[in-house]
């Protein structure tokens, strides 16, 4: 019975998201104030609908209801209370629910009262945003209803796979989908704009605080997924150019592009065709990249149940909606007019060519990832393209894109003098040469790459910081000194942030490609492996039983000369029940990188397989993504209020 | 002409849609095996707990079999198990097995339950020989010849239509 009453409360919120999608367009035409005052409401009651029905799977999972077939399929009596909960959006029915909170939750808050965003703008939007809805929520209720029982019902349940037994999955898919589902409000106000043919200044001020919002989860959800793989899989690295994974970076570098390319709209009313363009884009991609994960045509392992309906309903819809937006974006697009000049040394130069090398980058992994499935197409051949091509292609053509990134931070808008700026930058140059020196003179290796990424990182840092310093103008008391570093506007400092984050990021990846180190070895108890200047020695080892899995535990000591550096304990669990086998691996974290160490099988003789990483700047990576997250936070709290209009566009 | 370049992005996404459509109709999993019609690579397994003898890659000359990628764990395995045991009790053709990354004693324990068709069985808990047959999952099975040749590699379950309309017909013309 209850159900029954979620899948009914999931058909209301279709309806109304029909309604959200024919009534303001009726209103517009009408110019009837009351319909739009229907529209705005239609759009947060969907949104309690939806989230209605959403409580009610988390009940039904929550209780081990297993006459749900989705329940059945995915929880476990004897499941923890959190994973009986993530369990909700583990597989492809719920998350696809969640999908659509998510999508109707945005919608809610584009409609709330005492929003200041132009009427028109805002009605259009909604209208746009209830037919995605709608769309979706159709999707979910024919094709993946969470809600259909089974009979006769079982007593337990399949159990959740272990390997998603983690804290860090509870937490990455809501996240990654607040991201990507978030980008929905760009994509919907950029048609909107175009529409009403008015993407200006006042336009680009409303948008940009959703596409960083979204970006911010967006980015916090793939450093998630990243650390979760890094600790879970058990395989050494924290990124694998996974189709999956490159379905959600391909809209994060759009995104990127694109609240870069919207200050350029804000303050320059320049570069209009491109950044709706970027705005369709960002959430068009984000639309493929669903695609790609639940229609199965990528899916390299054991696809067992893919269910071709699906594939062809969500391209059908996924060809509607970003086709619709692309014809009206050909259409709309020629009749927006630039104000202003553009000089190509200007702030708003250096964010056009950023954006440009991000986009190509982008390019770069879009074709990577679809390359396999159009020579399958064309030629019959199965082909797989792996993590060197997209090293060898994808970064290449970034590193460009963050030398300009030093400069355009220290030009100013409109116009600037690139010999001023370039004298500006004399000492972020100089030292960023120091740091390469002295890596290069302590930590030789082989690759100039290695040397370049760390140079890159430090100019990067260097460049930030001098803009801060010039901000701040470091002169005069120290008192002085500190108040105007308080009072810099936070969405100065939140850009700061966001950039030195950029340069802590490169650096941990340069760090953890160039300066690992890695052993593989058979070893007995008392056995010893050499993994550079380190000695890895098995103290013990064993099997034991656990309460839901059987366990092969081995204890280690790492030495580096005589000198004890930490202990790592790393096991292999076996999962009777799904018949899975997952990795623990042994890690130890220092503020210089991570000791790494994960178990094989054990062979005939007794003995252990062991793999060992020294993973350089790992948690780097991490502390990067956080002030990549906390940067974007600050700008969008820090008081950038979007300019306002006259008082014609503002009817509520 | 300048108007048109506006329609650019949206002629684009036509052409991937179509791939896309295409893609759609492809099945991923049928993967082609590179080593149809080249020799077996060569191996040497142990026996699994509890058996003497293991399986090496010359076990696999001198008549027509079938190598079958199995484990405990491996829910579809049950599915193609009783027409394996039938194949094996009416002499149909030799199978040899591959017990593949499981965990010591499980095999055993699994064949004890559901009965042995395996003439050999040879043990791969690491997966390394599974790596040279280029598995991609359990259950697959190839058909090898009196010369321990790769001729025919099937993803999946045998049903019984599988076995009639695919691996029998093969099966008889190499016999012959």
């Amino acid at each position: 019975m209850i159900a029954e009453i979620g899948n009914f409360a999931l058909i209301l919120g279709l309806v109304l998201a029909l309604v959200q999608a024919i009534v303001p367009w009726w209103g517009l035409k009408r110019n009837n104030p009351l319909l739009l005052q229907v529209t705005r409401r239609v759009a947060i009651a969907q949104f309690g609908f939806i989230f209605f029905s959403f409580l009610i799977l988390t009940y039904l999972f929550v209780t081990s209801d297993f006459s749900v077939a989705n329940v059945f399929q995915n929880s476990h009596t004897t499941k923890p209370l959190m994973y009986k909960i993530a369990g909700v959006w583990s597989n492809h029915e719920g998350s696809m629910l969640l999908w659509v909170l998510i999508l109707a939750l945005f919608g809610a808050i584009l409609a709330r009262p005492g929003s200041k965003m132009p009427e028109g703008l805002r009605i259009r939007a909604l209208g746009i945003q209830g037919l995605i809805g709608f769309a979706f929520i159709l999707f979910l209720v024919f094709t993946s209803n969470p809600f259909d029982r089974i009979f006769p019902t079982p007593l337990d349940g399949l159990g959740l796979n272990p390997l998603l037994q983690d804290p860090g999955l509870v937490f990455h898919p809501p996240f990654l989908y607040l991201g990507y589902v978030g980008l929905s409000t760009a994509f919907s106000l950029a048609a909107a704009g175009l529409l009403e043919g008015k993407i200006d200044r006042i336009w680009a001020g409303h948008v940009r605080p959703w596409v960083l919002s979204a970006w911010c989860f967006l980015t916090f959800g793939i450093a998630l997924g990243s650390w979760w793989a890094y600790h879970e899989l058990g395989w050494g690295g924290w990124w694998f150019w996974d189709p999956v994974e490159n379905a959600s970076f391909m809209p994060w570098l759009f995104a990127t592009a694109l609240f870069h390319s919207l200050r350029v709209v804000e303050k320059r009313e320049a570069l209009k065709t491109w950044t709706s363009l970027l705005a369709i884009l960002a959430f068009s991609f984000s639309l493929i990249g669903t695609f790609l994960v639940r229609s199965g045509i990528l899916t390299s392992v054991h696809a067992f149940a893919v269910d071709p309906t699906r594939g062809v309903f969500l391209l059908v819809l996924l060809t509607l909606a970003i086709g619709g937006a692309l014809a009206l974006f050909g259409y709309r697009a020629p009749k927006l007019k630039p104000l202003g000049s553009f000089s190509p040394i200007s702030r708003e130069g250096g964010i056009m060519i950023n954006n440009l090398v991000i986009v190509s980058a982008c390019l770069t992994v879009f074709l990577g990832t679809f390359y396999p499935l159009f020579i399958d197409a064309l030629t019959g051949n199965k082909i797989s393209v792996g993590a060197p091509y997209f090293n060898i292609t994808f970064l290449p053509i970034m590193i460009p894109a963050l030398v300009i990134l030093g400069i355009a931070i220290a030009l100013p808008w409109k116009r600037g003098n690139l010999k001023d700026v370039l004298y500006g930058l004399r000492y972020a140059f100089i030292s960023a040469l120091v740091i390469g020196t002295i890596v290069a003179w302590f930590f030789w290796t082989e690759s100039l790459v290695a040397i370049f990424g760390v140079i890159l990182a430090a100019w990067i840092a260097g460049a930030t910081l001098t803009d801060l310093a010039n901000r701040i103008r470091l002169e005069g008391p120290v008192k002085e000194v500190l108040a105007r570093a308080i009072r810099l506007p936070k969405a100065f400092l939140g850009m700061a942030i966001a950039h030195f984050g950029v340069a802590v990021i490169v650096v941990a990846i340069t760090g953890a490609s160039f300066w690992r180190v890695e052993t593989i070895g058979m070893m007995d108890i008392g056995d010893t492996l050499q993994a550079g200047d380190l000695t890895i020695k098995l103290d013990k080892a064993f099997l034991a039983r656990e309460e839901n899995y059987e366990k092969l535990q081995g204890e280690f000591t790492i030495w580096k000369g005589s000198e004890v550096v930490t202990t790592l304990t790393a096991q292999k669990r076996f999962y009777p029940v799904r018949g899975i086998e997952t990795t623990e691996a042994g890690i130890k974290s220092t503020f210089w990188g991570d000791y790494y160490l994960t178990l094989g099988p054990r062979a005939k003789d007794g003995k252990l397989a062991v793999h060992f990483f020294r993973n350089p700047l790992v948690p780097w990576l991490w502390f990067g993504a956080i002030l990549l997250v906390i940067g974007g936070g600050v700008t969008l709290i820090g008081g950038h209020r979007p300019a306002r209009s006259g008082s014609e566009d503002e009817t509520s | 002409m300048k108007r048109l370049g506006f329609y650019m992005p949206i002629a684009l996404f036509a052409g991937i849609v179509v791939y896309l459509a295409i893609g759609l109709t492809l099945d991923p999993n049928k993967l082609p095996s590179m080593l149809i019609d080249k020799p077996v690579p060569e191996f040497v397994l142990p026996a699994i707990e509890g058996f003497d003898q293991g399986l090496s890659s010359s076990d696999l000359k001198g008549k027509v079999s079938l190598v079958n990628i199995w484990g405990s764990w491996c829910v579809a395995c049950i599915i193609e198990h009783p027409l394996l045991m039938e194949l094996a009790k009416n002499n149909t053709i030799t199978i040899y097995g591959i017990d593949w990354k499981d965990p010591p004693g499980a095999g055993a324990a699994w064949l004890l339950k559901e009965g042995n068709p395996y003439t050999l069985i040879g043990d791969d808990a690491d997966g390394r020989v599974a790596i040279d047959f280029g598995v991609t999952g359990a259950p697959e099975t190839f058909i090898a010849d009196k010369d321990g040749r790769i001729r025919y590699k099937y993803i999946g379950p045998i049903t019984p239509e599988v076995w009639n309309e695919i691996i029998l017909p093969i099966v008889e013309e190499l016999q012959r």
